[in-house]
């Protein structure tokens, strides 16, 4: 039975049709017909941002965090390109949103009319892939085909461009749901080539000193339970990426932390002299590899991942299989399981053994555990590290914790050991400053009654602290732990280090506001901390009862001076890496 | 290294501006180009010569596969293949020059398909390297303006490039 709908009725049925319960966006001229017909439904509910690239991280935020696509709606012209930043983040992390623009009715599409821009042309280079609707019938069928596209393979955003026109009340159509999408030109792969994976465990069981390296591909995929189990057969160490983290326990006694450019020293000299890397859904990013030349010389690579063209783009993969991460894996799992009942020496556990002893002496020397790490600030001033801590104390590591991009992104990512996947949502790949906040809402959208934190730092927030007013209109009770060193510490850092203390534009001292008066003029609860005495309390009551239906802004003054380490050496090879500043100069690593 | 690539593209508004702009902003270099519909008027066919190394070429076909409306892409240079181009090429031709021409053309087996009082239209068909000599038999300054159509390309013997 199909019913008589408008254009913009199809558009919010489809959705309707496809599970959708939230939409993140703004209204504007182009879409009122779209926001009227939001207005006579009451299953999915619209929440109206503060600035259209809020609303894609929300999106966004909302699907790292479930696995489901998140959908944006926002107008033509300026709406549509604040949404950009948001469409092109999504992409280089590859999560599935939805965006729909608004546009100029078609007639007047590409005579500069009023709020028009070229959408589909803009966003080109950052999506999986766009439409732009020229009637109104084909909505049903674009819609459905931008959900499977979307959510399907290497998981992407999709950009409909919906001319006024094709909205028109006035004008209905059959509505029917399509059952099926069929696209002669895309299918992604369903499984791995059985005999690459007997390859694959043929050479990982006779590795000596083996690296497993996983990375966002492991989330995106649900594939942390069989990459855990495989790891856990055979006894090897596991790294993640910085979008992998949680894709493997955390705080398991093989994992050796995150990788790359602030990636922990024994993950980092794991993999430099590992002789097999096991590569899953990671795809060797230039913050993990350091100089690709001198990218671990003795290892042989095998590397699975959903996207063939990920596979040997920057490092040659000696045994490549192209499939879904969590299929695949069971399947190398299986034919693991099968080799080792047959033969339990297929497997050199004294090797391994070997390795982990040399695993276990870099982790000792210069692990993120080791004491030069923990020593107080000046004067006892706060550490960032201590507040990520204590973070992580007070929620019992069982927190969504989403960041924007800087020093306090590391410092999330180095010291809160996530337990499980879906749970650490950052901008890896674009490092969107102003990701953290509107994210989290996203999340918190997705999870009410989990506790949710954002932690950021002032020059990030500074960038989409305009949501705390979303925030208060939809009583969402995200904590925002503000890590505050008055500059943008990243880059002050690279200053420190490779441009002699010059701090060009990277502090802003005297013009910051006062962010506890500033969030509490939203409505919100604030905080100020500024020594390590009260900062256990000041969190055990942030994350505890009190505060359980409060977004609660936490400005954390930490210490100005401190670097994020360790950090590779520029154009080294993985094991080049400056692990603390001693006397005021960044020392370089030289032996081991 | 030279290569020529047949795609097979859904015959859709934007999808050529998909394929030429992951050109641009993959930093690879498009040489020559010709697309035009197949006899299924849902596909068009382009053909596109790239210079890269065999990794770089691998890229490029892994990066148009991953394009939604490229339902396929084939490296001609891999295997015994067919290329021609089409040139049409207008010259200055006067006095005992306009018998000179003429002879030229004949060798390169080309045809004048437009004569005015002072100049000739030639078409020349053929590979690449037959119209470049073609323009170097030429004097360079009669040459008045040079159309050509870029490659086009196809398998040779029974092996075809369909859905």
């Amino acid at each position: 039975m199909s019913e008589r709908l408008s254009g913009g009725e199809m558009l919010i049925r489809a959705l309707q049709d496809e599970g959708v319960e939230h939409v993140f966006g703004y209204p504007g001229g182009a879409v009122l017909h779209i926001y009227d017909a939001i207005f006579k439904q009451q299953r999915i509910e619209h929440i109206l941002v503060r600035h259209e690239q809020a609303a894609t991280h929300m999106a966004d935020g909302y699907a790292r965090s479930t696995g489901k696509p998140g959908v944006v709606l926002v107008t033509s012209g300026p709406g549509a390109t604040n949404a950009v930043t948001g469409i092109a983040t999504a992409y280089m992390d590859s999560t599935p949103i939805i965006v729909i623009s608004g546009q100029v009715p078609s007639g007047v599409i590409g005579t500069d009319a009023f709020q028009e821009t070229d959408m589909v042309g803009v966003s080109r280079p950052v999506v999986k892939h766009s439409y732009l609707v020229r009637t109104a019938s084909e909505i049903p069928q674009i819609v459905k085909e931008a959900f499977y596209i979307a959510c399907s393979g290497r998981p992407g955003p999709v950009v409909i461009d919906v001319p006024k026109d094709a909205t028109d009340p006035s004008v209905l159509f059959d509505y029917d749901h399509p059952q099926s999408v069929s696209l002669r030109s895309y299918a992604p792969a369903t499984r791995g080539h059985r005999g690459q994976i007997k390859k694959a465990v043929d050479a990982m069981l006779g590795a000596k000193q083996p690296v497993i390296y996983a990375g966002g591909g492991v989330i995106q995929g649900d594939a942390a339970a069989p990459l855990t189990r495989l790891a856990r057969r055979l006894g090897f160490p596991v790294t993640n990426t910085l979008m992998g983290l949680g894709g493997f326990p955390g705080d398991d006694d093989q994992f050796l932390g995150m990788l790359g450019m602030h990636g922990t020293f024994e993950s980092n000299m794991a993999m430099h002299h590992a002789d097999l890397i096991f590569a899953v859904g990671a795809r060797f990013d230039d913050r993990v590899t350091n100089n690709p030349g001198k990218f671990a010389p003795e290892a042989k690579i095998v590397h699975l991942d959903i996207d063939p063209a990920s596979i040997s783009k920057i490092i040659n993969a000696d045994i490549p299989i192209v499939g879904p991460a969590a299929e695949a894996l069971a399947e190398i799992d299986r034919v693991a399981e099968r080799r080792l009942e047959a033969d339990p020496d297929r497997l050199d556990r004294d090797a391994l053994a070997a390795w982990w002893k040399r695993i276990g002496d870099w982790r000792d020397a210069h692990g993120l555990d080791h004491d030069q790490r923990h020593r107080s600030g000046l004067n006892g001033t706060l550490l960032p590290q201590q507040v990520v801590q204590a973070v992580y104390r007070a929620t019992d590591g069982q927190a969504f914790v989403t960041s924007d991009v800087g020093q306090h992104q590391m410092f999330a990512a180095q010291y809160y050991k996530f337990a499980e996947p879906r749970r650490w949502i950052n901008s890896g790949g674009l490092g969107t400053m102003g990701f953290g906040l509107p994210a989290a809402m996203g999340v918190q959208f997705a999870h009410p009654g989990r506790a949710v934190a954002c932690i950021t730092g002032e020059g990030s927030f500074m960038m989409n602290m305009q949501e705390l007013s979303t925030c208060m209109q939809y009583a969402l009770p995200i904590k925002i732990i503000n890590l505050n060193n008055q500059a943008l510490g990243m880059v002050k850092q690279w200053q420190d280090m490779q441009y002699g203390g010059r701090h060009s534009h990277s502090t802003y001292r005297d013009a910051l506001p006062d962010f506890k008066a500033l969030t509490e003029s939203f409505g919100h609860v604030a905080y100020r901390i500024d020594a390590l005495a009260e900062l256990d309390d000041v969190m055990a009551d942030v994350f505890g009862p009190k505060h359980k239906d409060d977004l609660v802004f936490v400005d954390a003054h930490i210490d100005p001076e401190e670097h994020v380490y360790p950090m590779a050496v520029k154009g080294g090879a993985m094991d080049d890496m400056v692990l603390e500043r001693i006397d005021g100069r960044d020392d370089i690593r030289e032996d081991v | 290294m030279r290569r020529l690539l047949a795609i097979l593209l859904e015959n859709e508004a934007g999808a050529l501006s998909r394929v030429i702009g992951l050109f641009a902003q993959r930093n690879y270099n498009i040489e020559t180009l010709s697309v035009a519909p197949t006899e299924d008027p849902t596909l068009s066919r382009l053909t596109l010569s790239t210079e890269g190394d065999e990794n770089r070429i691998e890229q490029i076909t892994k990066h148009l596969n991953r394009l939604i409306e490229v339902v396929k892409v084939v490296d001609l240079t891999d295997g015994d293949h067919i290329e021609r181009e089409l040139m049409m090429i207008k010259v200055r031709a006067t006095g005992e020059v306009r018998d000179e021409i003429k002879r030229a053309s004949e060798i390169f087996r080309g045809q004048i398909i437009d004569v005015a009082r002072d100049a000739y239209t030639i078409q020349l068909t053929g590979t690449s390297d037959k119209l470049d000599a073609f323009i170097r038999a030429m004097d360079e300054a009669n040459i008045l303006e040079v159309v050509r159509s870029g490659v086009s390309g196809v398998g040779r013997g029974e092996k075809i490039l369909s859905l």
